[in-house]
């Protein structure tokens, strides 16, 4: 048998459990609360577990050990602004979000503020940065499928796209939060177990030496003029060649990657799945402790993808490296077990892709879907008069709606250079998401128009940065390739954009006389103690 | 509206309570100072990077060179930070919420 029949095996076994799973959740689904937050009844292990599901995507796992592979250090420089994120969700918003909101990240705002700009302004962020990503994901498996299963036609392409669409819609519309977290949660434990095995066999290989591995793939993989440059940083962010505009284009990386985390909604909602504020708490520690540990296992993965594998085969087969992983686990699998063990391998890894961007993406829907509904549909439209039962119908209908909206969008834009969409919504989250939710909770006088300020002025900036970039326009790798109207130098928007949503936020509260101190009392004192937090459901 | 009127002025008491004051100031004083401390140091290390790539490039063990050293740090810091903070909420900070929150429960009953 052949590794794409049995990768495609694995994969139909991994959905239809999912699909048993999601059809379990549909039962247990039956308020609100449940269809937002999976009854807030998850243990903070669990959550935890589901937040490195959410959070470790195709991006990071293909992409990361990709990046090792064919660019040596900078890939895991990379991945370290995805771990130390977490610190600032830890630290600063998980447990005072679980304790002052109920759904999504506008309830927090909501709180102390205008209800119906907030809630606009943070539904629209909500979903454009749910989308991008998304985006992002659902493109990513396109190009995939093909890799991984030998389908190279456009139409191989496009039917991908349509059945990982077709698939999270139907977790998300009938599974809802409790079905979706589950997901995560299998998928993370897949995901950590095919890693670590590669890991171990690999380093086995080397004797568990990690200076001999790291070696081996500079002389295989490095430059050859200088190998000893695949080990430092600079092969691919803030090159020499590019000069010092590349070297604050990567402070710029730095600044979305470390504070877009606790920015990104289809995060911040996962701190609703748990009971109590303590349990958010431990939700994150198990998280850091997990995406610490699978961000270790990926350094050794794409080096030893470097090493054994080697930079001509893995850019034979993707110029991206996105095949790196899968093509280091069909070799070291092939040495140790022989062919079938190196088919076996692949399968199974091939298989963890796929379930890693349906839990992904799925989540993404989940985010943007209870956002549209919550806070556009429930709280905008309906100002507050909708009961609850139209507010999950209403969440389903545009979970459905939003996913083929994705399908659409992917497909036309399947041959385009998206990456950059990762990035960006990362810059986003953190220009105006980010200063939005940390004054919210820690300034008193902070208002109503500071907020509607922050999140426009955060996410217009980034977005009209990356407008006029070289991703967009004038360079080689830009989307528009044939068009040249970029003046702003940077790839990456973070580092303008970000003090900007800050400055935002502060210049639109000093301008505005409104302010309530009585309310920010009351989201003060619920935000340290949990007075008043929403309890888990009974059953 | 009274009852709003009424929880609202007991989150204004307790607010200024010296108990809640306490505990708002053992929340800032550790997370803010902290957060400015891993930030700072994430930034140097983004910075060494940019900047400082012959030093990163210092073998220390065979292959293993400074920049791998320090990009392991920042896993071991964050790791530390994490535990840290469990350690100092669930002893200096739960303790005083937990009792504020039964007490204000009991007020707005």
């Amino acid at each position: 048998m052949s590794s794409t029949t049995l990768a495609t095996i694995l994969f139909l076994v991994f959905v239809a459990a999912t699909l048993g799973i999601t059809f379990w959740a549909s039962r247990q689904t039956k308020t609100a609360a449940d269809y937002y937050a999976g009854g807030r009844s998850f243990s903070g292990v669990q959550n935890g577990l589901a937040i490195g599901g959410d959070y470790m995507s195709a991006a990071s796992f293909l992409g990361i050990a990709g990046i090792i592979a064919l660019s040596g250090y900078d890939g895991f420089l990379y991945s370290i602004g995805f771990l130390v994120a977490w610190l600032v969700a830890l630290l600063l918003v998980a447990e005072l979000m679980r304790n002052s909101g109920k759904f999504t990240m506008a309830d927090v705002l909501a709180f102390r503020m205008s209800p119906r700009p907030v809630r606009t302004a943070a539904g629209v962020s909500t979903i454009v940065v749910s989308i991008f990503y998304l985006l992002a994901q659902m493109v990513g498996a396109g190009a995939l499928v093909g890799l991984l299963l030998g389908i190279t036609s456009e139409a191989g392409k496009i039917w991908t796209i349509v059945a990982v669409g077709a698939l999270m819609i139907v977790y998300v519309v009938f599974g809802g939060m409790k079905g979706t977290t589950w997901v995560q949660i299998v998928k993370a434990v897949l995901l950590m177990t095919g890693a670590a095995l590669v890991t171990v066999l690999v380093l086995g290989k080397f004797g568990f030496n990690l200076s001999a591995l790291l070696g081996q793939a500079a002389a295989t993989s490095g430059p050859k003029a200088n190998p000893d440059s695949f080990l430092i940083p600079g092969l691919k962010y803030g090159t020499e060649a590019q000069g010092i505009a590349g070297k604050i284009d990567l402070i710029s990386l730095g600044l979305a990657l470390v504070l877009g985390t606790a920015g990104l909604p289809h995060i911040l909602i996962r701190f609703y799945t748990v009971p109590t504020a303590k349990d958010a708490r431990k939700s994150v520690l198990w998280g850091i402790g997990i995406i610490g540990v699978f961000y270790l296992l990926t350094l050794v993965l794409g080096f030893g993808a470097a090493a054994l594998v080697g930079r001509e085969a893995i850019v034979a087969q993707d110029p991206g490296g996105n095949t790196a992983a899968p093509l280091l686990a069909l070799r070291i699998g092939e040495e140790i077990f022989g062919s079938v063990g190196g088919t076996l391998l692949l399968a199974f890894i091939g298989a963890v892709a796929f379930a890693t961007i349906l839990a992904v993406v799925a989540g993404l829907t989940l985010a943007s879907s209870s956002s549209f509904a919550h806070d556009l549909y429930a709280h905008v439209f309906r100002r507050g008069q909708a009961s609850e039962r139209q507010e999950v119908v209403v969440a389903r209908i545009s979970a459905l709606v939003i996913g083929a909206v994705a399908i659409g969008l992917s497909i036309l834009a399947q041959s385009q250079n998206v990456a950059f969409l990762v990035a960006l919504a990362f810059a986003v989250a953190a220009s105006g998401n980010l200063p939005a939710i940390l004054y919210s909770l820690f300034w008193k006088r902070f208002n109503t128009t500071g907020a509607v300020s922050a999140i426009y002025g955060g996410l217009l900036s980034a977005l009209v940065l990356v407008i006029f970039s070289p991703v967009v326009s004038g360079s080689k790798a830009a989307l528009f390739k044939d068009a040249d109207f970029a003046w702003f130098p940077l790839s990456n928007p973070g580092i303008v954009s970000i003090p900007l949503g800050f400055l935002c936020g502060w210049l639109g509260t000093i301008l505005s006389k409104e302010y309530n101190a009585a309310k920010y009392a009351e989201i003060e004192v619920r935000s340290l103690t949990g007075v008043g937090a929403e309890k888990a459901a009974d059953h | 509206m009274t009852t709003r009127e009424h929880d609202a002025s007991v989150y204004e008491q307790v607010q200024r309570s010296s108990e809640f004051q306490e505990l708002k100031s053992r929340f800032r004083r550790w997370t803010f100072p902290m957060t400015a401390a891993f930030l700072v140091w994430y930034l140097l290390y983004v910075v060494l990077s940019g900047w400082a790539r012959d030093f990163m490039g210092i073998k220390l063990l065979g292959d293993i060179n400074v920049g791998l050293i320090l990009g392991l740090l920042q896993f071991v810091t964050t790791f530390l930070i994490a535990w840290a903070y469990s350690r100092h909420a669930g002893k200096k900070l739960d303790p005083i919420a937990d009792k504020l929150r039964h007490e204000v429960e009991e007020k707005t009953k």
